[in-house]
């Protein structure tokens, strides 16, 4: 079977734009709900439930709120900038959408149909120039809205996300080591189990390529400008960041790119580590397109359909890592935020690369071919190496700020005090009955 | 098709291009330079250079313009700044340099290429079966290794320079 051609390609191809825009969209207004359940939860409390059934209309009424707000234009606002910066917030994250393969490809009586908007040869070149733009975004809304705060937020937005590009960019490069081509559906190809096929690794990156996982999540975290990292909209220092003067559905622009970025990089994650639509410990989603043209395996609807949905849960698990994240971590400091992008993450994964790159030789001269003892011998070179890296490098001296090694030592006899003020505390409230939980504030503050 | 893509590409090229140039608001040249390189690297695709394309992009868009626009806006140049070219010498000297560039120009566009051109149909032919970065990888890191490693040395050259240069000496 090929793939369809002429003008029902063209069709095609649209129908999955229309499609897939349309879904990416309504996983938009879900993520947000889901975020707030998610944070209500983490907080111990209701979170929105008033609207439909368990507040599921939330998002619509959001939507409909920022279309009849009044829109605001600063007075120190550049008008046609101002009005520019949302959509470049928001179309590269949607633009992206388009070179991810959702499932299986679907066979028509034309030929079949990939499940991948636009398979472009450039793949990962693709993900990373369209990533790259993202920033306008944010540099042109915190620049034009004529407000010192907005402008902070913009500067420390461009810097953070040029930063953290280089390491994302680079984490991304032992994939391609292993994949040996650029195009993502070959990403997942490789991730697939054929028996007795050495071209494909047949096991998932995430074992294999552990680390590079590590970073990519954390880049991808700054990228996104997302806690530990949302330095640029840091509401306790900076109003609301580059969107301060921003209302009505020009924030809303700045929202939704936001949540299409995040779903985008959780999307992709799932491509590169996890195997992307293939469902595990089965072979009969073992369908690819061989390099003729032609579909190698046995394509069906229901596989479509199935591998459609393994995606959407394995996506869906990143994405609330993420959002697991968000409500945890507290914000980094500015100069923390640096210091580990470019003395700690860019180093560290550039040593990666040269072992990875090195033990993908040593593997091929020696004449082991792709399958699980390769995929075991790389998880074995990336545990070590992630022993080395959380147990020997850090305990709190590569990202510690600077003047903190004196703080730790004031810290010490800080807590000392803290310690002894607690237990004549709790020796004086344990004898009158009260609950031991509170007796916790009765520590002095600020020894964090 | 094709060519409607490439009327479009060419002609948002030299629009913007020219808009660059006109524009009195740095920030505006900026988003036009842009633009600029976006439909350059349209047209590389059309050219079926896809990596070239993607790097146009990923460097001078992503990375260059990023950095052009970071350094307006800190220093806050708005659109009252005295043009370059003000006395009427320069000005005519200016003019010469730049039609002489078109005179030039003109000449090697009209004129015999003086290098083979490639046929369209083995560059793709490459494309399908080498991939788009493959088919550029073998003869940079095999046949051309040696200039590619010194540009990168001439590069790192000029990033310590930079920082040299912009070090505080100490008093």
């Amino acid at each position: 079977m090929r793939e369809i051609g002429g003008g029902a390609f063209v069709l095609a191809t649209a129908l999955k734009a229309i499609v897939f825009f349309t879904l990416l969209m309504v996983c938009v207004a879900l993520a947000t709900y889901v975020e707030r359940r998610l944070a209500a939860f983490v907080q111990d409390r209701s979170g929105p439930n008033r609207v439909g059934p368990i507040g599921l209309l939330q998002p619509v009424a959001d939507g409909l709120k920022n279309l009849l707000k009044e829109e605001t234009w600063p007075a120190a606002a550049n008008h046609a900038f101002f009005l520019l910066a949302p959509a470049l917030a928001m179309i590269p994250a949607t633009v992206l959408f388009a070179v991810i393969p959702f499932g299986s490809p679907l066979p028509t009586r034309w030929g079949f149909v990939p499940m991948i908007v636009a398979d472009v040869p450039i793949g990962i070149l693709y993900i990373l120039a369209i990533a790259s733009l993202g920033v306008y975004g944010v540099v042109m809304a915190g620049w034009s809205s004529g407000s010192k705060y907005s402008f902070l937020g913009g500067l420390r937005g461009s810097a953070q996300m040029i930063s953290y590009e280089v390491g994302l960019s680079l984490s991304l490069v032992p994939i391609i080591l292993l994949a040996g081509d650029v195009r993502v559906p070959a990403m997942v190809t490789l991730q697939q189990h054929y028996p007795g096929d050495s071209a494909t690794l047949g096991t998932w990156l995430l074992l294999p390529l552990l680390l590079g996982a590590f970073f990519v999540v954390v880049t991808s975290l700054a990228e996104t400008n997302r806690l530990p990292f949302d330095l640029p909209e840091a509401e306790g220092e900076l109003v609301g960041g580059y969107h301060t003067e921003y209302s009505s559905m020009k924030f809303a622009a700045f929202f939704l790119g936001e949540y299409a970025h995040l779903l985008t990089t959780a999307a992709l994650i799932t491509v590169f580590f996890l195997g992307g639509w293939d469902i595990p410990f089965w072979q009969g989603d073992n369908i690819r397109v061989l390099s003729d043209g032609t579909l190698a395996g046995d394509p069906s609807w229901w596989k479509t359909l199935l591998t459609l949905v393994a995606f959407s849960v394995k996506a869906s698990l990143v994405l609330g890592l993420f959002m697991w994240i968000r409500w945890t971590l507290p914000r980094f400091r500015y100069d923390q935020l640096m210091d580990l992008g470019w003395k700690f993450i860019l180093e560290f994964v550039t040593i990666y690369i040269l072992v990875i790159a090195l033990a993908v030789y040593t593997l091929d001269r020696s004449g082991v071919e792709y399958g699980w003892t390769y995929a075991g011998v790389l998880t074995g070179v990336n545990v070590v190496l992630a022993g080395l890296l959380f147990i020997g490098f850090d305990r709190g001296r590569l990202l510690r700020g600077a003047g903190q090694r004196a703080e730790r030592e004031a810290r010490r006899g800080h807590m000392e005090a803290r310690r002894r003020v607690r237990e004549a505390a709790l020796a004086v409230v344990s004898g009158e009955g009260a609950a031991p939980e509170e007796t916790g504030e009765v520590a002095p503050e600020g020894g964090r | 098709m094709t060519e409607f893509f490439f009327f479009l590409f060419a002609a948002m090229a030299i629009l913007s291009a020219i808009f660059m140039v006109t524009q009195a608001n740095p920030v505006a040249s900026v988003v036009y330079l842009v633009v600029t390189f976006f439909a350059l690297s349209g047209l590389f695709v059309i050219l079926d250079a896809h990596f070239i394309a993607a790097v146009q992009v990923i460097i001078y868009a992503g990375a260059i313009m990023v950095l052009f626009l970071f350094v307006i806006m800190l220093l806050n140049l708005g659109s009252g700044v005295p043009a370059d070219i003000r006395r009427g010498l320069a000005r005519v000297l200016a003019g010469s340099v730049a039609l002489a560039l078109i005179v030039v120009l003109t000449r090697l566009v009209l004129g015999d290429p003086g290098t083979e051109a490639l046929d369209p149909s083995a560059l793709a032919s490459v494309l399908e079966s080498e991939g788009a970065v493959r088919a550029l990888a073998e003869p940079l890191f095999n046949r051309y290794l040696v200039a590619f490693e010194v540009t990168s040395i001439l590069l790192l050259v000029a990033v310590i320079g930079a920082v040299v240069l912009a070090r505080r000496r100490a008093p």
